[in-house]
């Protein structure tokens, strides 16, 4: 963070009031619903994200956690319910970003000019060319500045798309299934950035996946949805940088995939076992 | 997209072992031609001419109805001399690039509107898909009664043909661009003019493209039908008046300069193109 702050090309005047581990926006969901037609897709859905939190939300396909996100994200209009993203109302659109599964980038623009877009309606183009190499080179792709969109493999791609959603320095970052299209190994080097941009950011970060590997891997905590609400809200207290294979890892996995799979058996008692916050992110 | 196809069959097919070599050690770049370049399509014609000529000096064509090449050249440099050659040509190059300017805007303007706005369109669309339906060409007996044999006869002709393949390419261009990259480019505060520069028409440029390359060549037909019937200036009706004196010569030479013509606004629209979508795949063959 200062070693940030100091690489500004700006004189950082909001920095001393700032907390610097918490840069987050924290995220409050009250009785949330939504309904596409006559199905109803979220019915009454609370949940509370602490600023700086990485959430994983899990669920069968259709069980409404792409919704929750694109609520979150400001993307579509809840029908009823409370949603709040960071301590002031209303900042919802301007500190969140969103990685979608497709890299969605613009294949008429360079991908320096694509990381660009991230930086929304900024007038400075000097300052802004800079964060955007900045952002670029952060995910390790500053050598593809010049080339179209179309010269770079699916990987690259969303490493691009990470770098845009990265330039604003987003106080909340909602990924939806970003590495789903990935091949095995991209997606596990993809893990790791994440996990190491993060770690360094510290943004909230609110990640919607069918894999519970990958919530395991990433996450320090995983929500599960089931038909519209929170059936599951378990922490993972691992430390980070997190290792593959753990012992532990692949218990929670596993516990979390048969309460996926086991529908019927478990859900009769849903158990909610609060999350294990870190003092860490935690405190104000 | 069947030029792009050529190009990357020939290529593998002629050079097997550098497309090898290139998939191992990739600073060599194999050496790739946009397509058109190679200069290939003008053997065709060319063999043509030879032939024509060869027929017309062993007498196997007669001269009074299809005079060989060199007599239509002959007839080229004296209508040069003379200035009436050169003054046809730029009456019908002003008269086509206005038919193009106004008929083009028109249709692009409306595509535009009409595929950004639901009223715009549900207000114009069904009643221009009517229009549409009428051969602008069954309208030169009105035309002539409007307007006469003056020049609004051509540029209403003319801008009428160029209309319609503007219009329904842009429109289609900005119905079909992706809703996701618009969906995105909104989550990052885009709007209004910003997301139509950025977003919606380099997305619809390439259907605009097609659209023009298609009202280039309605326009060169129209022009001719036109210039044929009502004018009193133009090739078609140098064409016309050499007609009228069995000038053979000139009525070929009039139809050899609407082919040079219309060759040379395709290859135009098609370096325009390239130029504007360099990002394209089907384009970056010389990359």
């Amino acid at each position: 963070m200062t070693a940030a702050s100091a690489k500004a090309p700006l004189p950082d005047f909001g920095a001393p009031f700032r907390a610097p581990p918490l840069h987050g926006a924290p995220v409050v969901v009250r009785a949330l619903c939504k309904s596409y037609a006559a199905k109803r897709v979220l019915r009454g859905l609370d949940l509370d994200v602490p600023a700086g939190q990485f959430v994983a939300v899990v669920g069968r396909s259709g069980c409404g956690k792409s919704t929750l996100l694109r609520l979150i994200a400001g993307l579509e209009t809840p029908d009823s319910g409370r949603l709040a993203v960071g301590a002031a109302h209303g900042e919802k659109r301007e500190s969140a970003r969103v990685m979608f599964q497709e890299p969605r980038l613009l294949p008429w623009a360079d991908v320096l000019d694509n990381v660009a877009v991230g930086l929304g309606a900024n007038p400075d183009r000097d300052a802004g060319r800079r964060r955007a190499i900045e952002a670029l080179d952060r995910v390790g792709l500053a050598e593809r500045a010049g080339e179209w969109p179309s010269a770079l493999s699916g990987g690259q791609k969303q490493r691009v798309a990470l770098a845009r959603a990265l330039v604003s320095r987003p106080r909340l970052l909602a990924l939806d299934e970003p590495l789903g299209a990935l091949d095995a190994l991209t997606r596990i080097e993809m893990q790791r950035l994440l996990e190491a941009v993060w770690l360094r950011e510290r943004f909230t970060a609110i990640l919607v996946t069918h894999d519970v590997g990958e919530a395991v891997a990433l996450a320090d905590r995983i929500v599960l949805i089931e038909n519209g609400a929170l059936a599951l809200d378990v922490g993972v207290d691992s430390p980070r940088p997190r290792r593959r294979g753990s012992i532990e890892a692949a218990r929670l996995e596993a516990e979390i995939l048969a309460r996926l799979l086991g529908d019927a058996a478990a859900s009769a008692t849903p158990e909610v076992p609060r999350p294990s916050p870190r003092p860490e992110r935690t405190a104000p | 997209m069947i030029d792009a196809l050529e190009t990357s069959m020939t290529d593998t097919t002629s050079t097997p072992l550098e497309f090898a070599g290139a998939a191992t050690a990739p600073s060599p770049a194999p050496r790739r031609r946009a397509p058109g370049e190679s200069g290939l399509g003008w053997l065709l014609p060319l063999a043509l001419l030879l032939t024509w000529q060869g027929a017309s000096s062993l007498g196997a064509i007669a001269n009074a109805i299809m005079p060989s090449p060199l007599a239509v050249l002959a007839a080229a440099w004296r209508l040069t001399l003379t200035g009436e050659l050169p003054q046809s040509v730029w009456v019908s190059f002003l008269r086509a690039s206005a038919g193009l300017v106004v008929g083009g805007g028109v249709g692009f303007a409306l595509g535009l509107a009409n595929g950004l706005w639901r009223l715009s369109f549900d207000l114009t669309d069904s009643t221009l898909q009517m229009v549409r339906n009428v051969p602008h060409l069954a309208l030169i007996p009105l035309v002539i009664v409007w307007f006469g044999i003056e020049e609004e006869a051509k540029l209403f002709l003319v801008s009428l043909g160029v209309f319609f393949p503007i219009y329904v390419n842009t429109l289609h261009g900005v119905r079909s661009v992706d809703p996701q990259l618009i969906e995105m480019a909104r989550s990052y505060g885009f709007g209004g003019a910003r997301l139509f520069r950025r977003v919606i028409l380099p997305g619809a440029l390439p259907s605009i493209f097609v659209g023009l390359r298609f009202a280039l060549g309605v326009m060169w037909l129209t022009l001719i039908v036109a210039e044929t019937i009502a004018a009193q200036s133009g090739i078609g009706y140098m064409a016309m008046q050499a007609r009228e004196f069995m000038l053979v010569d000139v009525v070929l030479l009039a139809i050899l300069i609407y082919a040079a013509l219309g060759k040379l606004a395709d290859a135009t629209a098609r370096a325009l193109e390239r130029r504007c979508l360099s990002w394209h795949p089907a384009f970056q063959a010389k990359a």
